[in-house]
């Protein structure tokens, strides 16, 4: 067991080196450059080269590339231009309110998904299974950000049940801050759970379907095992694999896209600030981000593959 | 030869394709003693397994329809209920099936799989049942049964697994054991020994054992009585030497011809031409095996075939047994 995690972690290694050499290009690939900015016809010319020259800007790349390796490592990734801060102190608080955002989604989800899939796949073929594909076609087909500024046109705006954006009301101090933070996942958290359901439950429900039909549950009932015990410790468990497999990437898919939801309710998380470290060249800022994502997305994978040794005995490695 | 154990008679299991139900079991009648091997032969979709299926009632019965009279010992099985199956199944009657690979559940431990059955039909203490439990493993012949218990389905190779669904089968001491293909996934060696092993089983348990198969060297190897199915109807029965010394239904002697035989290389085999019909195109009235033997006159038929016994014991159906030989002239 720990010696697959710990074989999983060595392999991230090179992963994580080829993730940063293409941060790198792709960040040197960017038109313009950090000052780019801040240029105006008063500018000195001689004035703005001796900048580039003190930022680096002219050593060879693998100079630039090796001083930002070991600068990261240091957990220092520059300074943000924008915010005139250190991007680990702009990126850290967004982190945490992405964190509980991304959290409360994910739960959520699975707490939506698994019951529909589960009673979708038992009941097969009646009505209450043709009423869970129904929602879930709904589901599908309703873009995201669509189905956002619906809600928070109505839930926000119409019906005024829950804020309109932000992550925590101004006024609010001690257990009540706690409570403003929760009251304002509400709504980004619901909407975007009942979106990102399809998935878990379309699996779900055909691997209960497909696993119904298998010999192992013919063997079960062969056995004298009551129908709801076949389901619960033969059907369903086998089926949950899958599901369980993408547990992790779902993780990290959320934190990804949480760019549409931070966004559409001005939530001041990761996504938020990784628009708007585009749209103002942020340099130092988006090569965090995209380094901080691309790792996730790494221990996403190395989340499910954990989990899948947890549950599958035949994915341990000895 | 034992008691009476299981009694079927004009039994129909049909399945529904679109709004219709069609005869996939077609009015079968067959009786298994104790102590006795009874064979089912014939090619693939001939309805065996869900002749089988009926018996052990795996059927799904939202899509599936089954009249007749199933008797297991003073019991009625045709529409008995869920609760009195589950009673019934895995204590007195157990099933081994074609596939081990897929037979065994990849996420639970042997011990577990075998210990479930005594779970929902005995009470003993969880120590007892870990003792019957190797016992088992022993008795169906695996070497370690410490060992094996721990471990996973996949960790196993095929004639084990087949082992082990033989362990599931017979944990309770059932009267009646279904084993439906148990050597088809299996290797010549391995399904030797899987054999052999029932055989002793049956010895040791005085069971009744329905042998589902389409290798007739198996039959003859093992069985006691023989029951011939084509297109869900029993087309002969008998004893295993009636079945093999005096084949009477032409496709029973069709199919002994096909086997390969040793004294005779380098001949051709002899295949039946056409295939078994799909369960919605089968034909309703006549000699459902007239159109696989053309050259046989239609007035060779019965309109309607039923059930002669030629010699005591000995029952084949329809009439078209009489004037049968092979095209080429053969009389076998």
């Amino acid at each position: 067991m720990w010696k697959t995690i710990l074989r999983r972690i060595i392999i991230m290694i090179p992963q994580i080196i080829i993730l940063s050499v293409l941060v790198f290009i792709l960040a040197k690939f960017m038109p313009g450059d950090p000052f780019t900015g801040s240029i105006t016809p008063q500018t000195d010319a001689s004035q703005l080269h001796a900048l580039k020259v003190q930022a680096g800007l002219y050593d060879p790349w693998y100079t630039q590339y090796f001083h930002w390796v070991v600068n990261m490592f240091h957990g220092n990734f520059g300074t943000s231009y924008q915010f005139k801060e250190p991007v680990m102190a702009v990126i850290g608080v967004r982190a945490v309110n992405t964190l509980w955002l991304s959290l409360f989604t994910v739960i959520l989800t699975y707490l939506i998904a698994i019951p529909l899939g589960l009673l979708a796949g038992r009941y097969e073929d009646t009505n209450l299974d043709r009423g869970i594909m129904f929602f879930n076609y709904v589901t599908y087909a309703i873009p995201l950000f669509v189905f956002l500024v619906l809600g928070l046109w109505l839930f926000g705006y119409v019906l005024g049940w829950f804020p309109s954006g932000g992550s925590v009301s101004l006024s609010a101090s001690g257990f009540g801050s706690v409570f403003s933070r929760f009251y304002h996942l509400i709504l980004p958290g619901v909407l975007t759970a009942l979106l990102s359901t399809t998935g878990t439950v379309q699996y779900l429900r055909s691997e209960i379907v497909d696993q119904k039909h298998q010999d192992m549950v013919a063997t079960a009932r062969a056995k004298g095992v009551p129908e709801r015990k076949v389901f619960s410790r033969h059907i369903l468990r086998n089926s949950l694999l899958p599901i369980a497999a993408f547990m992790g990437y779902s993780i990290t898919g959320l934190l990804g896209g949480s760019v549409f939801v931070e966004q559409i309710f001005t939530y001041p998380g990761m996504g938020q600030l990784f628009i708007n470290s585009i749209s103002n060249r942020d340099f130092s800022v988006i090569t965090a981000l995209v380094m901080i994502y691309g790792i996730l997305a790494l221990f996403g994978t190395l989340l499910s593959d954990i989990i899948m040794s947890i549950v599958d005995p035949r994915i341990r490695i000895k | 030869m034992g008691e009476e154990l299981l009694t079927i008679d004009h039994l129909h299991t049909s399945f529904k394709r679109g709004t219709k139900y069609y005869d996939a079991v077609d009015d079968v009648s067959l009786k298994i003693h104790k102590d006795e091997i009874l064979a089912i032969v014939g090619e693939s979709g001939c309805g065996k397994t869900t002749l089988a299926k009926s018996i052990i009632g795996l059927h799904d019965l939202k899509r599936t329809r089954i009249s007749g009279h199933i008797g297991f010992e003073n019991r009625e099985l045709v529409g008995a209920s869920p609760e009195q199956f589950d009673q019934l199944r895995g204590s007195e009657m157990g099933m081994i099936f074609q596939d081990p690979l897929a037979a065994l559940n990849p996420l639970m431990r042997i011990e577990d799989q075998v210990r479930e059955v005594l779970d929902y039909h005995t009470d003993y203490s969880s120590e007892k049942k870990h003792k019957i439990v190797l016992e088992l493993l022993d008795q169906v012949g695996l070497e370690h049964p410490e060992r094996v218990a721990r471990q996973f389905p996949h960790e196993l190779s095929g004639g084990m697994r087949q082992r082990i669904i033989i362990a599931i089968a017979i944990a309770c001491k059932p009267e009646l054991i279904i084993a439906d293909e148990p050597t088809t996934a299996l290797d010549v060696t391995i399904q030797a020994q899987i054999l052999d092993l029932l055989r002793n089983i049956q010895k040791q348990n005085h069971a009744g054992i329905i042998l589902i198969t389409h290798d007739l060297g198996v039959v003859a190897d093992t069985a006691d009585e023989v029951v011939v199915m084509y297109a869900g109807q029993v087309v002969e029965r008998g004893s295993v030497s009636q079945i093999f010394n005096h084949p009477l239904h032409p496709y029973t002697r069709s199919l002994l011809k096909s086997i390969p035989q040793a004294d005779h290389p380098g001949d051709r085999l002899y295949a039946i031409e056409g295939s078994v019909p799909a369960l919605t195109k089968m034909p309703h009235d006549g000699c459902r095996f007239a159109p696989r033997i053309p050259w046989i006159p239609e007035s060779a038929h019965e309109k309607i075939p039923t059930m002669h016994e030629p010699e005591k014991g000995h029952f084949v159906l329809c009439t078209c047994y009489q004037n049968f030989e092979f095209e080429n002239g053969e009389a076998v």
